[in-house]
């Protein structure tokens, strides 16, 4: 047989979204850019946060800023990874053709799709991983009353968050220009994490507290406080968050252009 | 007993593809057959990749039918990709993405790919493996290009412009892994725009402007079709009005004359020294000042030239 004699035929499915998986993982850990979305900036603001939340004069309703602060910065790190990075990296494997390449490959869409999930909650725990670190180091306690609800609440809110933002990011990333959706993912991340209830529990923002509620990023950060600060599932917040994930996808399904 | 003769490798019969207003593709009918070499020879627009594009599946046929290796690339897809390997006029790699990795990447996806490290020496990529695709130079990100479309051991490839932005060493290089593919039994559609690529490597070369095939044939049909001499004939001031009709008149019927642009004029037709004599003739007697009188054989230049009045590139 020669070198080049034909002899196609294509990977195993689960092989070829495991390739996909771990090349998109691969390549979010090697962007600088990203890495300080999905790192730096949280570890900044929980760092930050805690040393200044007393000049700051948050009210926190008696609970200490670390422990307030911290399901904050998990939401935002979710937020960061999940929205953000994945529209940027998305509207650039349009600009750059990569999608166009992958689709006359063996890797069908549905695949490309999973295996861009994956990648994402690879990436989503490493930062869980680091941050709770942090956390930890700066004598975060999270409610111990009941260690299981807290965990399962936990999981819900960061699967239903990554859902919602994730689509909310592919819709971004498939229907403007690379350049506009760097410019709006990362405009929307900036004024989400100021004003968009993540950080901060959406009732210290006053009388916009109400709006403010309704948003991803308040209804992600609210079942992560409800999670870890109160053993609690936030139901209302869960409903918010798989209502954006449900509109998310289907806009994404409907608008989402390969090339 | 008889073995049928085997389908073409590519059918397509009646293409229409418009976007807009605009037909790219006019009702095109080629073939393309297996183990062969084929060149898609055109100007920029003619509508090249739009063809091969909807080989490739990418896109839905307007009117007419498309058949690749016997499969309808639209609703047989995902049984046609794995057999075909795709060369895309640029792009196709993450920017961040290492060659070697980009080439690992796509060999993942299929059950026995080729040995990438072997595929990247031979494309003389392995001083680039660990270099970052947005870093490649354009020559480089075409050999990439092509080892991504050959690395699933397809039967079939489309090479949307392969040689396009290499230098001639890597061009070379190029021609000869096509020749050596097509000896290992792979069919090869490239689209060009360079006649000397489509005349060194194709078996079968199909002209296509304006979107519809006028011409196909091997190098050697084309260049002597009927015809086995040009003149190029290129003047010191403007030809007055009519001038290409007055000197056919004067060839007679035999000769064909083209009119190139205001100073030059294609004179094909019988390779003797009368039309030479009454070439000079002509000139003489209307007063027009030759700058050159070239006798040549013809190249598929001049039967581009000769088919559509335009120079091809």
């Amino acid at each position: 047989m020669s070198t080049f004699t034909p002899a196609p035929s294509a990977a195993p499915l689960i092989k070829q979204v495991a390739a996909q998986a771990r090349m998109e993982a691969r390549l979010m850990l090697r962007n600088g850019e990203q890495l300080l979305l999905a790192i730096v900036i949280p570890v900044i603001v929980l760092v930050g946060g805690v040393l200044g939340a007393e000049r700051l004069g948050l009210d926190l309703d008696g609970h200490r800023p670390v422990d307030v602060l911290a399901p904050g910065v998990l939401a935002l790190a979710v937020m960061s990874t999940a929205f953000t990075s994945i529209a940027i990296a998305t509207g650039f494997e349009r600009r750059y053709g990569v999608i166009k390449r992958l689709g006359a490959s063996p890797l069908p869409r549905s695949g490309l799709l999973i295996g861009k999930v994956l990648a994402l909650l690879n990436v989503v725990a490493l930062q869980l991983v680091v941050l709770v670190v942090v956390g930890l180091l700066l004598d975060w306690r999270p409610s111990l009353d009941h260690p299981l609800l807290s965990v399962a609440a936990t999981a819900l809110a960061v699967a239903a968050g990554t859902w919602a933002f994730a689509s909310l990011g592919l819709f971004v990333a498939g229907v403007l220009r690379a350049e506009a959706t760097l410019a709006l993912a990362n405009l929307v991340y900036l004024l989400l994490m100021a004003g968009g209830g993540v950080v901060l529990p959406t009732s210290s923002y006053g009388a916009a507290s109400g709006v403010i509620g309704f948003l991803p990023s308040a209804a992600l950060g609210d079942a992560m406080r409800a999670a870890l600060v109160d053993a609690r599932l936030d139901g209302t917040a869960l409903v918010i968050l798989v209502v954006w994930g449900v509109l998310g996808t289907f806009l994404t399904a409907r608008t989402f252009r390969w090339e | 007993m008889r073995v049928p003769p085997p389908s073409p490798a590519v059918d397509i019969d009646g293409l229409v593809m418009a976007y807009g207003d605009k037909t790219a593709v006019d009702g095109l009918s080629m073939q393309v057959a297996r183990g062969s070499i084929t060149a898609v020879l055109g100007p920029n627009g003619a509508g090249k990749t739009t063809t091969l594009e909807t080989c490739e599946g990418y896109r839905r046929p307007q009117a007419g039918t498309v058949r690749v290796l016997g499969l309808d690339p639209q609703r047989q897809r995902r049984e046609l990709l794995p057999r075909i390997g795709v060369m895309l006029q640029a792009g196709g790699a993450w920017s961040g993405v290492r060659a070697m990795e980009m080439l690992d990447h796509v060999a993942a996806l299929h059950a026995h790919p080729l040995d990438t490290a072997m595929l990247h020496d031979r494309l003389g990529l392995a001083d680039c493996g660990r270099t970052p695709y947005r870093r490649l130079s354009g020559g480089q990100q075409q050999r990439l290009g092509l080892a991504m479309a050959l690395v699933g051991r397809p039967e079939l490839v489309f090479v949307d412009e392969p040689t396009a932005g290499m230098d001639p060493q890597a061009r070379r290089t190029t021609w000869e892994l096509l020749e050596e593919i097509r000896t290992d039994g792979v069919t090869v559609v490239l689209t060009t725009h360079h006649m000397d690529e489509a005349e060194h490597l194709a078996d079968q070369i199909h002209i296509i402007d304006h979107g519809r095939l006028i011409a196909s044939g091997s190098p050697t049909e084309l260049t002597s079709g009927g015809h086995s001499a040009t003149i190029r004939l290129v003047v010191m001031r403007p030809f007055p009005d009519g001038a290409p009709e007055s000197l056919g008149a004067d060839l007679g019927s035999a000769t064909k004359v083209t009119q190139i642009d205001a100073r030059s004029m294609l004179i094909t037709g019988p390779a003797d020294g009368s039309t030479l004599r009454i070439v000079s003739q002509w000139c003489e007697s209307h007063d027009i000042v030759p700058e050159s009188l070239a006798l040549g054989r013809q190249t598929l230049e001049d039967v581009f030239l000769g088919l559509t009045g335009r120079e091809l590139a």
